[in-house]
């Protein structure tokens, strides 16, 4: 007779023991918010950190899927077993998605070395899904060497990608626009190596110029990040790029800027929850009912929403957050 | 969070009746369910994708012929990896008479020639499980 283990044990174990279904199932229950995978992924942060996590963004269209396609490829041949989370956007009107990046992976279908997982926004801000960080951590988890996040890119949602990525491939395509752009979405400062795919079509040198312009206007000299070329469809520059990528990690490693930056990206991801669980709370201590009826006020534009927020959380954190009481309801609206 | 039905779309590679199943994932999307598209030469892809990105219907497109041995494996492939919780179905042109042999493969409707794309997002609505 066994002792009997809760769901989050036997999750953990399974995901600790490689089971694919178990991974799966628990990567759902994450994006759901589902109280059990939080357990899970508590029982399985210990056993993290292991993996490279290896970020690759840049504008729908630039060959992203095709590239990390090819990317798998090399890894596998150096033996290296390979995770890829792809990340799309959700419709913020029916909050459905449609996930397109698989239909690029089809060489690795059924390679049990390799596990692909498509994952909307949800509505999360920042081109990352809120459970993106925790599922690559299961993934982690499992053994995998290299996990591989993809985001479409475009503008400020790279910068989320670097914060969950050791190390974040920006791709570029020719003849997208100017460098007026990258600056003004600060990509500059996050790409460790730049790739500039689909390398044979015209504007090809004129971008690579830019862009070295642009990098070395931004970052000191040691700290400036390679520039490849690659033409991802035929696997031109692939294996460079996977080398690069080695290097990236080797140096990281040994000059300590690999753990600083982890611990960063785990410092931000605490405050993200602190921000999503406190709202959360404090929107459930204020209740459905008063917020609808002092909807009224706004409405009547007697008082604006930031004023009215601070309020409300200053009340609530006075009350300890206890949910309000029906008595309460007519004092407290008069308040405000 | 609010759970969201996630549907795998597939059709063969070498099928290029491929205008049906992209009109249907755009209106799965729009539908609100969560879509992932992908092309399959062997069966045992379709398990392996639906298992890692841990769908709740798997429709499958067939236009071309031998969707009896696409189904057929498909089936079997789940039943080996013991997936019983994921809602099969079936569209493109597939005779009444494969369909209903398929149904007794466990294939829960097949949605021939003229079917709706809104019976569809009902149908997966009112049968995905949603546990």
């Amino acid at each position: 007779m066994t002792v009997e283990m809760s769901d989050s044990a036997v999750f953990a174990q399974r995901i600790l023991a490689g089971q694919v279904r178990a991974a799966a199932r628990v990567i759902s229950m994450l994006e759901n918010g589902d109280p059990t995978a939080d357990e899970v992924a508590a029982r399985l942060f210990p056993h993290t950190g292991r993996a490279e996590v290896v970020g690759i963004t840049g504008p729908p269209g630039a060959g992203k899927s095709t590239l990390i396609d090819r990317l798998v490829c090399v890894f596998r041949a150096r033996h290296r077993r390979v995770g890829v989370v792809a990340v799309d956007p959700s419709s913020p009107f029916t909050g459905g998605a449609l996930l397109g990046d698989r239909i690029r992976m089809s060489a690795h279908a059924s390679d049990p070395d390799v596990f692909f997982r498509s994952m909307a926004t949800r509505g999360h801000l920042g081109g990352i899904a809120l459970a993106a960080p925790a599922a690559v951590r299961v993934l982690d988890a499992m053994g995998f060497d290299v996990v591989i996040v993809e985001t479409v890119g475009v503008g400020q949602s790279e910068v989320a990608v670097a914060g969950l990525a050791d190390c974040t491939i920006l791709v570029s395509v020719p003849s997208l626009g100017d460098g007026i752009q990258m600056i003004k979405a600060g990509l500059m400062e996050i790409g460790d190596v730049l790739v500039i795919n689909k390398a044979d079509l015209p504007g090809t040198d004129d971008l690579r110029r830019e862009l070295s312009g642009l990098v070395a206007a931004a970052r000191p000299e040691q700290q400036r990040p390679p520039i490849l070329l690659t033409r991802a469809s035929d696997g031109d520059g692939i294996e460079a790029l996977a080398d690069a990528i080695a290097r990236h990690f080797t140096r990281a490693r040994a000059s300590g800027a690999l753990q600083a930056a982890r611990l960063g990206s785990l410092r931000s991801e605490l405050e993200t929850w602190i921000g999503l669980e406190a709202g959360r709370r404090i929107l459930e201590a204020v209740g459905a009912e008063r917020l609808r009826s002092l909807t009224d006020e706004l409405e009547g534009r007697r008082q604006d929403p930031g004023k009215m927020a601070r309020r409300l959380v200053a009340d609530a954190l006075a009350r300890g957050l206890e949910v309000e009481r029906a008595s309460d309801q007519h004092k407290l609206h008069n308040t405000f | 969070m609010e759970r969201r039905i996630r549907v795998l779309l597939t059709k063969p590679t070498h099928d290029c009746h491929d205008r049906g199943v992209r009109h249907l994932a755009r209106r799965l999307r729009d539908g609100g369910f969560e879509v992932i598209f992908i092309n399959f030469l062997l069966a045992q892809e379709i398990v392996d994708a639906a298992i890692q990105e841990d769908v709740d219907v798997i429709g499958v497109s067939s236009s071309s012929g031998g969707h009896m041995v696409v189904f057929q494996d498909l089936m079997q492939g789940l039943q080996r990896a013991g997936v019983d919780d994921m809602l099969v179905i079936g569209g493109g042109v597939i005779p009444d008479e494969d369909a209903r042999e398929l149904q007794t493969l466990g294939v829960k409707r097949i949605f021939g020639p003229g079917s709706s794309a809104e019976s569809l997002v009902t149908f997966i609505q009112e049968n995905a499980a949603t546990s």
